[in-house]
């Protein structure tokens, strides 16, 4: 730029129209963008609406539960002025009684009861009981839900209806990261025998490491064979690398199971050549070893196939001219073949780490206790506890490490290094 | 005049039956248990009604149910579910009100209201059968067999692995029973936080020896497999690999934890009025009594219980003893709380899987 505006219009290099060329360029390149943007306009469209818009809208959920505040509107408003240690006052009570009635008319009551029931163990059945007598109710209304249940005169109870009430929360992300949030906005950790989500999110990456560099000591060999054999025997065994690849996740998955239990086929091998003794059997399955074994199997062919489209295009040239001249094996391949070789390794890499990190019908089936991973607890509040916000703020928290250990890679080797083929 | 008008009625029959034709979708948990919902249900109210039925199976659970009444795509018509689902699916609004007024009286002549199980009736549901967790060992590896509950805990008498769900609920309860809490105390012990850390240390005694299912299909299975020595398991599932698969598994009935399982309609479901009918003529005594035919649970209407048959392959195989109800196997039985599970299981989830975690 500084060249053009400092030259003389003598020194530019014009169209045939007197335009400089540089603009006739650059707006030729902008209407072959423009076109190129036109056919993929529908993919980015599809992806918009259908995978980022979803994802973002149930990642808020992580953030904001409304079900306390739409369904109990006017104890919402007392539950905000209240500064969480003084003894709940008589307008309180009496804004509590009358959302009681609401949520019963409306059939909310059971949505509310849950909420609060999660901030505070055994609320669910003093909801629901209260409100199908809160009709009785008479003012003072302090003293009569009391006398209907004298949970209602405890104060954690109003510091649980004070966390609820809060639609917009931290609440669900420090639960991911097992942390308690206070009444008072303050931050605690969660008592010993109910910290489990950092344990499973080290583990999860801990699997994720292994099963990665698993793949890679034995991926490795196998594309480097692929690649340099001929080309009729080298696609026979493609047909093999790729034909577990063809069948369904769970037949491989189920595959093991027959394989690896303890009266399994290994099992019995073992015991045959007295490796093992008949009752004393080895424990490969239904617990990390298992799922190590099945995700590594399940997730090779994605470290293979990034591996062998790189080293087939590596010259054997290269190796041939280091040995000529005096290279051993091991230098020609260290030095010469093995840095050409290394986008393969970035891609199929990363390929398997963030495939692994988000596995979860394998190590439902094979993890046993110690085999399972944060995705089968995020499935399990999905489906089972219905703990949709808790599920939205770990798949947050999971998203958050995936984003960060991507930056860490392409800060580290360099996205641009990595090559699928 | 007395022919066009039968002719007329015939033609209006016809119109009648040909709009009344509905296909309804029925969820409901798969296996052995949904093949003796069809042979006792679905086939003769097709016979009867000329309306169809798409057989769906899951897991359990609201979650489907959730997310179809949120979006308002409903889809399913009629759903098997537990207790306490069927209690909170209704709480929280997603599940159609029944009135049981629709329900026949029992074969008997009882009033329905009286013949159905003591509050088993609730406002969204309508119970079909009672279900439980027992525990089953395999008799050709274990000659002199467990009896008790202790037993089952008890690894140095009885060595080899354990099989138990993977979820608080009936394990806690089996632990506290096995540490000599009287089945009518269970729930008060496990509501104090000294019941449950009891319940939990009871557990880590066979801890190490356990192996956790999470399907039905599963325990027969891990038994059959001889992955596990015993195990927890729905008496139906037990049962059905006995009956039909000819395993030598037995169930010890000490200590069974039972629930019902119900016929719930999720709100809005497309075909409303055919499944509520389906709900009034599958849950009359003749229907529930035929279901026991095909698989071990116990009908929730007590007058089906006299009508209750022999296994349907097998003559002489008497179905009356295999029913979790029957007196023998009913005496410590413990009925599973499902108000206690509703306001508890939050916390005992969440208790449970770091247990499992440490």
């Amino acid at each position: 730029m500084t060249d053009a505006t400092t030259d003389t219009n003598d020194g530019m290099a014009l169209a045939a129209d007197g335009t400089p060329l540089k603009r006739r360029l650059a707006q030729a390149l902008f209407r072959s963008k423009l076109r190129a943007l036109g056919l993929v306009t529908p993919l980015l469209l599809l992806i918009f609406f259908a995978f980022l818009v979803p994802i973002l809208v149930f990642l808020t959920r992580g953030i904001h539960n409304d079900t306390f505040e739409v369904h109990m509107p006017s104890v919402s408003v007392e539950l905000g002025q209240w500064d969480t240690t003084s003894e709940p006052t008589e307008a309180m009570y009496a804004a509590l009684a009358a959302d009681l009635i609401l949520a019963k008319e409306t059939k909310t009551i059971g949505k509310v009861a849950s909420r609060v029931n999660r901030e505070l163990s055994g609320t669910r059945s003093l909801f629901t009981k209260s409100a199908r007598k809160a009709k009785k109710l008479e003012a003072p209304f302090k003293e009569s839900l009391v006398a209907l249940n004298k949970k209602w005169g405890d104060i954690e109870v109003w510091k649980a209806l004070t966390i609820a009430s809060k639609s917009w929360t931290p609440a669900y992300l420090a639960s991911a990261v097992d942390l308690k949030y206070n009444a008072d906005g303050s931050f605690e950790r969660k008592s010993e025998e109910r910290r489990i989500h950092l344990k499973l999110f080290a583990r999860t990456l801990e699997i994720s490491v292994i099963v990665t560099v698993m793949g890679l000591l034995l991926g490795y060999p196998i594309a480097f064979l692929l690649s340099t054999l001929p080309a009729r025997t080298s696609n026979l065994l493609l047909i093999l690398v790729l034909l577990p690849f063809w069948t369904s996740l769970l037949v491989r998955t189920t595959a093991w199971i027959a394989m690896l239990q303890s009266q399994g086929v290994l099992n019995d091998l073992f015991v045959v050549f007295g490796l093992a003794a008949d009752e004393d059997r080895f424990s490969l399955i239904y617990n990390k070893t298992g799922t190590l074994i099945a995700m590594t199997h399940i997730l090779l062919p994605f470290m293979i196939l990034p591996l062998y489209s790189v080293m087939k295009t590596i010259p054997p040239t290269y190796v041939r001219a280091a040995k000529s001249m005096g290279a051993s094996d091991w230098t020609a391949f260290w030095r010469v073949y093995f840095p050409q070789s290394i986008p393969g390794i970035g891609a199929g890499g990363i390929l398997v780490f963030i495939l692994a990190i988000s596995f979860y019908i394998t190590p439902a089936l094979v993890g046993g206790e110690d085999g399972t991973m944060i995705s089968n607890f995020i499935d399990f509040h999905m489906r089972k506890s219905l703990n949709w916000s808790l599920a939205a703020a770990m798949g947050g928290v999971l998203l958050t490490i995936v984003l960060f250990l991507y930056y860490l890679y392409d800060k580290i080797v360099g996205i641009d290094n990595m090559k699928l083929g | 005049m007395i022919k066009s008008l039968l002719l007329g009625a015939a033609a209006g029959a016809i119109i009648a039956s040909s709009a009344m034709a509905a296909e309804i979708t029925v969820v409901s948990w798969g296996g052995a248990y949904t093949m003796s919902q069809v042979e006792a249900y679905h086939k003769p109210w097709i016979a009867k009604t000329g309306n169809t039925i798409l057989s769906e199976d899951y897991s359990g659970g609201l979650a489907e149910v959730k997310s179809q009444v949120e979006a308002g795509n409903v889809t399913w018509d009629l759903v098997d579910v537990e207790l306490s689902d069927a209690i909170r699916g209704c709480d929280e609004g997603l599940l159609e009100v029944i009135d049981p007024s629709i329900l026949p009286a029992g074969a008997d002549g009882t009033p329905a209201l009286e013949d159905f199980l003591p509050g088993s009736i609730t406002e969204c549901a309508i119970p079909t059968i009672v279900w439980t967790t027992i525990f089953a060992y395999d008799t050709s590896k274990i000659a002199n067999g467990p009896t008790t509950i202790g037993d089952f805990f008890d690894t140095s008498k009885f060595p080899g692995k354990r099989g138990m769900r993977k979820g608080p609920k009936s394990n806690l309860e089996m632990a506290l029973a096995a540490d000599g809490v009287a089945a009518a105390d269970i729930y008060d012990v496990l509501g104090t936080p000294e019941g449950v850390d009891r319940a939990f240390a009871k557990l880590d005694t066979i801890k190490d020896d356990t192996v956790w299912w999470e399907a039905g299909a599963q325990p027969p299975q891990l038994l059959a497999d001889g992955e596990v020595a015993m195990t927890t398991a729905y008496n139906g599932r037990i049962f059905n690999a006995v009956a039909a698969e000819d395993k030598p598994f037995a169930i010890v009935w000490d200590s069974q934890v039972y629930d019902l399982d119900l016929w719930v309609i999720p709100k809005g479901a497309p075909n409303k009025e055919a499944a509520m009918d389906f709900v009034a003529f599958s849950t009359a005594t003749e229907q529930l009594a035929a279901q026991a035919s095909y698989i071990s649970y116990g009908p929730a209407r007590k007058s089906s219980a006299s009508l209750v048959g022999a296994y349907h392959t097998k003559p002489d195989l008497d179905m009356g003893p295999q029913m979790p109800t029957a007196p023998a196997n009913f005496g410590t039985a413990i009925q599973n709380d499902f108000e206690f599970w509703a306001d508890n299981q939050d916390e005992l989830n969440e208790r449970f899987n770091a247990w499992l975690a440490k």
